[in-house]
Formats: structure tokens, C-alpha cells, sequence
């Protein structure tokens, strides 16, 4: 039982810290600008291809592909947010996640025609491939790297959020968008910089996401579930509101799997529905 | 005062719930699929070759049955629902399983139905009608993912994934059996669907249709005024409810079967979508889109069924940025700019 | 307080937001049928006012009566049923509706007829005669038909007020009805409130002085959250203290003595 416990919550917290790397940014800028963004996954999804094209096309090593998978959901996302969200950030939540549903089944459907349906094979170091044992328990050490880059990217995150200058002007215009303008902080500059690197985070956890849970063209879709979850119970705008969701998510994901499968994702939805009864507006969230 | 009564007000109200030449030309025309093809245009005859195109168009009135529920809560209302489905579904699986351990009388099927899925929307409204934004989406779809994850479990009752056993046709008054070519059911599905949006088109014209609009556009207002958002609320939601689970009890009726399918996420999404193409908050959008989307997917999903959602996401990006009120609201755009000059 | 004619009553009403004091120990009567203003600087606290009288917001101390009833913890809409009703400061209409489904909109919810889904509106002839009347006799007659949004600015102010009247109220609390309308037409506007029947209470709250002295049969000065001094216009006008904290306010830019 005690060892069945360790591997879920280590299993578990690894896959939350997946599902923080892939929704942080979505929630930061939901907190800033109240654009319910759905295509944020499929940035993820396209991080995740240039990953494997990367390496099985081009040779690449894994983690040098990374930046690569950051920069190019970056450079998609702000490419996006010039011709098409901009001009309707006045309008109704309805209308943004329609649509950014628009361009989800746009890209599900691309995906498919460019690399197939099938899932998408990689290679990653050998170094990352295989398992400590500890006793009769064994802990996979790609679980362990992703635990790393969760905790290191949340630690920066925090950090540069609270003591740099941007993370400063990012913190204002979250928590009031009228004053911050008012205090001459260029808003719309500030929130495309976040947007790219939220859209960049979510593209990297698309690459990282790989070696756990695979890719293929509905990862977009799948997985934008997942994240919603996360953003809504941990509340919008609130990096360590993300972090506990991401967490909480993940290791009842991986509870359910374990010793309820029968179950199916019953459990997940069932936290999330409790935990909202419960705070309407997510575990950390203001407004 | 009331003497005064000015009959231009009353008259001008009431001219806006009379009918329309075009919508009994719009009804009208849905009998014709009925006609034996030598009475119809030459143009329409190859698609009256095929039976399935009589099950087609069941499907398609279904669809637009379970649209027009949608709308009274999102389009007149102003409520998003993730999680429609849910009340689709539980009509479809009550219908189904009435038949198969109870009785197979129809209609009786339908309206316990209607009395169980409007029961189901009652109770959730007082979870889901305190959420806003965000929350409301996620809620909806929270509460739908669980009905549908209840049903997948409970596969003593439903089948699971093997979808429900075992249910039993029965006939229509006890006399009209569903024949193979879909004609009794495209019949049935029909009138079915057009005594509902008749409904549907009275409690839009009404004072507590004038109320919900009212929520939709400016609840603080309403507050303001006295009204009772919350029970009103309450109430369009129960009724909307209740209609879903109408189309869905015809969905297994119809087709005599019934799968998790009917509860899923893609249902939910696909009648927002349908709803949203055709133009909310006008009852024929729901129709129209409706119409659209299954006949475009039957076309392209024969095609090549990986890309058909390539060519709605494109549809819904350009209806949005360009088209807010659908399609419906931008024809009667064009049409009111053409009239004007 | 105790007077039999005072319809809407304040007593030793306090109100803050952490330090900040919104509404510091407010007494205030409205008598029966009278027309009273209240104004004061930006940020007095005068909206707040409103919302305390109103019951969007909940008063740390104090009582609220309404016809001699205590009112202090009545929910916002029962307050609306017996008759307190508000305006609004920026407009707060329905944009979609016309103006003549709107206000026989409010008028069926006051009959409790708002809950029919199986007849028709067009059925409802007293309430529709009702809302005609209302509209009227704000001079919206003429554009009941057309959708809210497409209305001028003007005639959305008087379909805010056309909305209240629809309640019947026994007490009208308007903030800043002409707010945004040239000050020509806020004339206007004013004239069409004066003309309101009177057996109808209202505090309204202005910005334009002429206009408060033309209408007002009283007038209370708000300064951050107490009242500084209130009385008919003429001893307002006359008052050194509000001369220097209100209307001295532009000439030296701080009110401080």
C-alpha cells in the first residue's frame, strides 16, 4: 500500500508539474487581459511537433530542441494575438472561445493532414530513459527531470515576478488593467511579451509531454480540458494558484488511474466541481 | 389612462410574434420530403433515391430540437453551457431504457423524458446558475463530464460502451409503426420538433421571454427593477432542460438505439457550435445551423472525415470575427441593406 | 424621523472600506412628495449614498427606514417592491429591447406577471397601456418601437428614469440623471421630472448648480461621507462654509479651510 502510495504521488506530482508548465501562461493571461484563450494547447501541440521533427527529421538532440519548441509557440501565438485576437478584446467570453475553438479544430485538423493520426515516436537521451530503484520501489527518471524543470520554471516564475521590473508591471496590470494604463505601463506591449512567453511555456510542456503522454493531432484538444481545470481551480492569474491546481490535478489524475480505473476521469472532474462549489473563482483567484 | 389605450403599442407588439410568410413556407416545405419523388422538381429526385436521406433529415430535426434549447438559455437567457449534452443524454437513456423495461408507448416515453430531464436541469441550476465566465464554462462541463463518466460506469444500466440493449419500437397512438425507410420517424421527429419550437417561439414572445432578455442584457438592471434573476433563470434553464431531453428520447426512438454518445463533451460542443453558426437569440438560426452543419458533415465526412473539422473551425473564425450574429443574422443583413436602397 | 410625512429615512449611518470612511454618521430625511438634492465634490460619497439607501451595500451601523419600516436588512429587490427605486449613473438599460418591451417588461414583473411563458406579451393591454403612458409622458412615445441602442443619448437618460417610473415607486433616487447631456437639454430633462406626479419623493443628485437651485426644494452637501450642511436652497447659497468647500471648489482648487 505505503509503495503504491509513493509512485502515485511521485507519478503524480511529475504529471502536475507537466500540467503546470502547460498551463501557466493561460492563466496569467486570462488574469490580464479576461481572454479565454482555448487554442492555448495547441501551441503546446505545435511545440511538441517541431520537437519531433526536430530530432526525427533533422537529428537533433532532445534538449536542444526545447528552445526551438519555445520559440516557435511564441512567435505562433504573437503572430495570432496581431491578426486575429486583437480585435476582439471587447468582446463577449463566448466569442473568444469561440473563436480560439475555431482555431483549435483548424490546427487538429492540420496536424492530422501533415504528420497523420498516428501517435508521434521519440527518442530521448538515454540518460533520461531509465529507472532508480529504491527497494521494491522504482522511480522513472524522466519523471524526475520534468519535477526539476516544473520546480525550477515555477521558482523563476515566482521569483521574476516578484522582484524584476517587468514582473512588476506584469503584477499591475493583472490586478487592475485601468490603473496600470493610467500609470503610463504600456498594457498591450506587456501582455503580448506575456503571451508569447506563456504560449512559448505551453509550447515547451507540448515537448516535454511527449515521453509521458505522447502526441498525436488531438493533443490540442484533449489536453485543453486538462488545462482549463488547472487555470479555473486555481484560480485565473495566480502562478502558485497553477501550481497547486497543477498539482492537486495531477496526482488525483493519477490516484483515480491507479485504484479506481474503472472510474475513468470521474475523479478529476469531481475535484474540480467540489473544488468550485466550494470557491467559485478558483483556489487563489481575485476576481 | 388605460382608456387611452393606444392600440398602435399592442398592435406593433403583437406584429412582432405574428408569423412570417417565410416561415410557413420554411415549415411547409419540410413536408415535402414526404411527397412520392415523381411530384417533386427534377432537380431534388436523385436525393430521394436514397432512404437514408429520410433518416438524415430525422436526424437533422433532432438536431435542430436539441439547438433551440440551447438557444433559450444562451441566446435569450445569455447562461453559456458547456455541458447541454447532459440533458440530451439522460432523455436519450430514459426513453431508452422506459422502453426497454416498462412500457414502449412513444409519447408517453418522450414526456416522462421531458418531466426526468427537466428535473435533472432544475436541480443542477442551483449549482450552475451562481458561476460566471469562466467558472460557468468549466462547471458545465465539469457536471457534464460527470453525468457522462456515471454512465460509462453504470454499464449494468446502460450498456457502458457497448451502448444500450434491447430497445423496443413501439407504435404511435398504438396505430403508426416505424417503418424501415425512416418515413414514420422523420414524421414523428417533425412534428415533435415543431410542437416544441412552437413552444419555444410563444415563450420567447412573452413577458417572462421579455424578462430573460432582459437578464441577458443587463442584469443589474433587472435587479434594479425588482425582478427575480435567479428564479427566472431557474426556470428558463428547467424548461430548456426538459426540451433536450425531448430531442434526445427522439434521437433513441428514432434510431432505437443509444450510446454513451449522446452524453459526450462532442455533443456539447457540437450544438454550440450549430447554435453559433446559425446565429443565436432567434430560434430559425438554431435551425439553420442545424440544417447546415449535418448536411455539410454528411457530404464531407463521406469525403474524408479526419479534415471535416478543418473546414468548421475556419466557418466559426470567420463567423466570429466577421458574421457576430450568425449566419442567419447576416443574411437578414444583406437583406435588410438590400431592401433599404 | 418620527414625522408622519417622512417616506424614506438615515439614521446614524456609517460606512467604510478599511480606513477609508464612505458614509460618516448620516442622518437624512425625505419627506413625502419633496424633490431634494444632494450634492457635494467628487468622491463625497454621494453614489455610495445611494447604494446604502438601495441596499447594494450594507451599512456598518445605522438603520434605513422606508414608510416608517425598518429597511436596514431587506434584501435590494424587496426594498424595490415597496417602492425605493434608483437610477442609474451611466446608462443601465437593455440595449437590445425596445423601449416599449422594456418598460412593460418592468411593469409585468411589478404584477407578477412576469413568470407567464404561454401568452403572448400582446395580451397584456393594461400593462402595455401602463408603459405607453410612462413613456409619454417622458416624451419617448415616439421612438418606443425603435431598439434601445439606437437611441440618443438624451432619450436613453429619460428611458433609465422611464424604467424606474414602470415600478411605481413611492421614492425615486436619481444619480445624476443628466449626466453627459448638454446642459440645454438637462433643462429639459429636469422639466420632465418636475412634471412627475407628486405624490412621488425624489433625491436626485446634480452636478449644476442652476439646476439644483431651480429644482431642489432642499438641498443636503456631502463632503467626504458626512454631511456638511443641508436646508433650502436659499440658506445653501447663502452658507460661507459650502461657498468655500463646494462651490469655492473650482476657484481655488483645494477645498480646505
Amino acid at each position: 500500500m505505503l509503495t503504491s502510495f509513493i509512485s502515485v504521488l511521485y507519478d503524480g506530482f511529475a504529471y502536475g508539474m507537466l500540467l503546470f508548465v502547460l498551463s501557466v501562461g493561460l492563466s496569467v493571461t486570462l488574469g490580464m487581459m479576461n481572454f479565454v484563450n482555448l487554442a492555448h494547447c495547441a501551441f503546446a501541440m505545435l511545440g511538441g511537433y517541431v520537437t519531433v521533427t526536430m530530432i526525427n527529421h533533422l537529428g537533433w538532440p532532445f534538449l536542444a530542441t526545447l528552445p526551438i519548441a519555445f520559440l516557435a509557440a511564441a512567435v505562433a501565438s504573437v503572430l495570432l494575438e496581431r491578426t486575429l485576437y486583437r480585435s476582439l478584446y471587447g468582446r463577449s467570453d463566448l466569442d473568444h472561445c469561440l473563436l480560439t475553438i475555431g482555431i483549435v479544430f483548424v490546427s487538429v485538423a492540420g496536424a492530422a493532414y501533415i504528420f497523420g493520426t498516428l501517435q508521434q515516436p521519440i527518442q530521448v537521451p538515454s540518460w533520461l530513459r531509465g529507472t532508480w530503484v529504491v527497494g521494491n520501489l522504482t522511480f522513472g527518471v524522466y519523471r524526475a527531470f520534468l519535477i526539476v524543470v516544473g520546480l525550477a520554471l515555477a521558482a523563476a516564475l515566482i521569483v521574476s515576478l516578484e522582484y524584476t521590473r517587468f514582473g512588476a508591471t506584469v503584477r499591475a496590470a493583472v490586478d487592475n488593467q485601468r490603473m496600470a494604463r493610467g500609470l503610463g505601463i504600456d498594457v498591450d506591449r506587456v501582455f503580448m511579451l506575456t503571451f508569447a512567453l506563456g504560449s512559448g511555456l505551453a509550447g515547451l510542456g507540448g515537448a516535454l509531454a511527449i515521453e509521458i503522454v505522447g502526441l498525436d493531432h488531438s493533443f490540442a484538444l484533449h489536453y485543453l480540458i486538462y488545462v482549463l481545470i488547472v487555470v479555473s481551480v486555481g484560480g485565473m492569474g495566480s502562478i502558485w494558484g497553477s501550481f497547486v491546481a497543477a498539482v492537486v490535478l495531477g496526482v488525483s489524475d493519477m490516484a483515480g488511474k491507479y485504484w479506481l480505473p474503472q472510474l475513468g476521469s470521474f475523479l478529476i472532474y469531481l475535484v474540480m466541481v467540489g473544488i468550485l462549489m466550494w470557491r467559485p473563482l478558483g483556489l487563489f483567484g481575485k476576481r | 389612462m388605460a382608456e387611452a389605450a393606444p392600440r398602435g403599442m399592442t398592435d406593433w407588439i403583437a406584429s412582432r410574434a405574428r408569423w412570417r410568410i417565410g416561415e410557413i413556407v420554411f415549415w411547409l416545405a419540410c413536408l415535402l420530403p414526404l411527397l412520392p419523388a415523381q411530384y417533386l422538381p427534377s432537380f431534388l429526385q436523385p436525393f430521394w433515391i436514397f432512404d437514408r436521406y429520410l433518416q438524415l433529415l430525422s436526424q437533422i430535426a433532432i438536431t435542430a430540437l436539441f439547438a433551440i434549447s440551447l438557444d433559450l438559455i444562451l441566446g435569450y437567457a445569455g447562461v453559456v453551457s458547456l455541458g447541454h449534452a447532459a440533458f440530451f443524454g439522460l432523455g436519450a437513456y430514459a426513453a431508452g431504457l422506459i422502453s426497454k423495461f416498462w412500457f414502449t408507448d412513444p409519447l408517453l416515453g418522450l414526456l416522462c423524458s421531458a418531466l426526468l430531464a427537466g428535473a435533472l436541469g432544475y436541480i443542477s441550476s442551483f449549482v450552475i446558475l451562481r458561476f460566471h465566465g469562466l467558472a460557468l464554462i468549466m462547471i458545465t462541463l465539469g457536471l457534464g463530464q460527470l453525468l457522462a463518466e456515471a454512465a460509462n460506469s453504470a454499464s449494468w444500466l446502460t450498456g457502458g460502451a457497448d451502448a444500450l440493449q434491447g430497445i423496443r419500437a413501439g407504435k404511435i397512438f398504438g396505430v403508426f409503426e416505424f417503418d424501415i425507410y425512416g418515413q414514420t420517424a422523420y414524421i414523428y421527429a417533425l412534428v415533435v420538433t415543431f410542437l416544441v419550437f412552437l413552444v419555444a417561439r410563444r415563450i420567447t414572445n412573452s413577458p417572462f421571454g421579455m424578462s430573460i432578455r432582459g437578464i441577458r442584457d443587463n442584469s443589474r438592471r433587472m435587479l434594479a427593477i425588482g425582478a427575480p434573476n435567479q428564479q427566472h433563470l431557474r426556470r428558463v434553464f428547467t424548461i430548456a432542460a426538459a426540451m433536450a431531453g425531448v430531442a434526445g428520447a427522439l434521437l433513441t426512438q428514432t434510431t432505437q438505439t443509444c450510446s454513451l454518445e449522446t452524453l459526450n463533451f462532442q455533443r456539447s460542443a457540437d450544438v454550440l457550435v450549430i447554435l453559433i453558426l446559425g446565429g443565436v437569440g432567434r430560434l430559425y438560426g438554431a435551425m439553420a445551423g442545424a440544417i447546415i452543419y449535418m448536411i455539410a458533415r454528411d457530404i464531407f465526412s463521406d469525403v474524408n472525415p479526419q479534415y471535416w473539422y478543418f473546414w468548421i473551425g475556419l466557418l466559426l473564425i470567420a463567423v466570429v470575427r466577421y458574421m457576430p450574429d450568425g449566419l442567419l443574422g447576416g443574411l437578414s443583413f444583406l437583406g435588410s441593406k438590400l431592401r433599404r436602397s | 424621523m418620527n414625522d408622519a410625512a417622512t417616506v424614506l429615512s438615515a439614521s446614524g449611518v456609517n460606512k467604510s472600506f478599511g480606513s477609508l470612511v464612505v458614509a460618516n454618521n448620516i442622518e437624512f430625511n425625505l419627506p413625502t412628495g419633496q424633490r431634494h438634492a444632494l450634492i457635494g465634490p467628487n468622491g463625497a460619497g454621494k453614489t455610495t449614498f445611494i447604494n446604502l439607501l438601495t441596499g447594494m451595500l450594507q451599512p456598518d451601523s445605522g438603520a434605513i427606514r422606508l414608510a416608517g419600516e425598518d429597511i436596514t436588512n431587506t434584501p435590494p429587490a424587496v426594498r424595490v417592491k415597496r417602492g425605493l427605486v434608483r437610477t442609474f449613473q451611466i446608462n443601465t438599460l437593455f440595449p437590445q429591447l425596445t423601449p416599449i418591451e422594456a418598460v412593460t417588461m418592468a411593469v409585468c414583473e411589478r404584477r407578477g406577471e412576469a413568470t407567464t411563458w404561454w401568452r403572448g406579451l400582446s395580451h397584456y393591454h393594461e400593462a402595455i397601456a401602463e408603459a405607453d403612458q410612462i413613456l409619454t409622458s417622458l416624451r419617448l412615445d415616439k421612438v418606443a418601437t425603435r431598439t434601445t441602442r439606437e437611441l440618443a443619448y438624451g432619450q436613453q437618460r429619460l428611458l433609465e428614469i422611464a424604467l424606474a417610473l414602470a415600478t411605481k415607486p413611492k421614492v425615486l433616487l436619481l444619480d445624476e440623471p443628466a449626466a453627459g447631456v448638454p446642459k440645454d437639454e438637462s433643462e429639459d430633462l429636469f422639466e420632465v421630472i418636475a412634471g412627475l406626479s407628486s405624490d412621488l419623493s425624489i433625491l436626485f443628485i446634480e452636478h449644476d448648480m442652476d439646476i439644483v437651485f431651480r429644482f431642489a426644494s432642499h438641498i443636503i452637501v456631502l463632503v467626504s461621507g458626512a454631511i456638511l450642511v443641508q436646508g433650502p436652497p436659499a440658506e445653501i447659497a447663502a452658507n460661507p462654509l459650502v461657498r468655500e468647500v463646494y462651490l469655492g471648489k473650482g476657484r481655488h482648487g483645494h477645498a480646505h479651510s
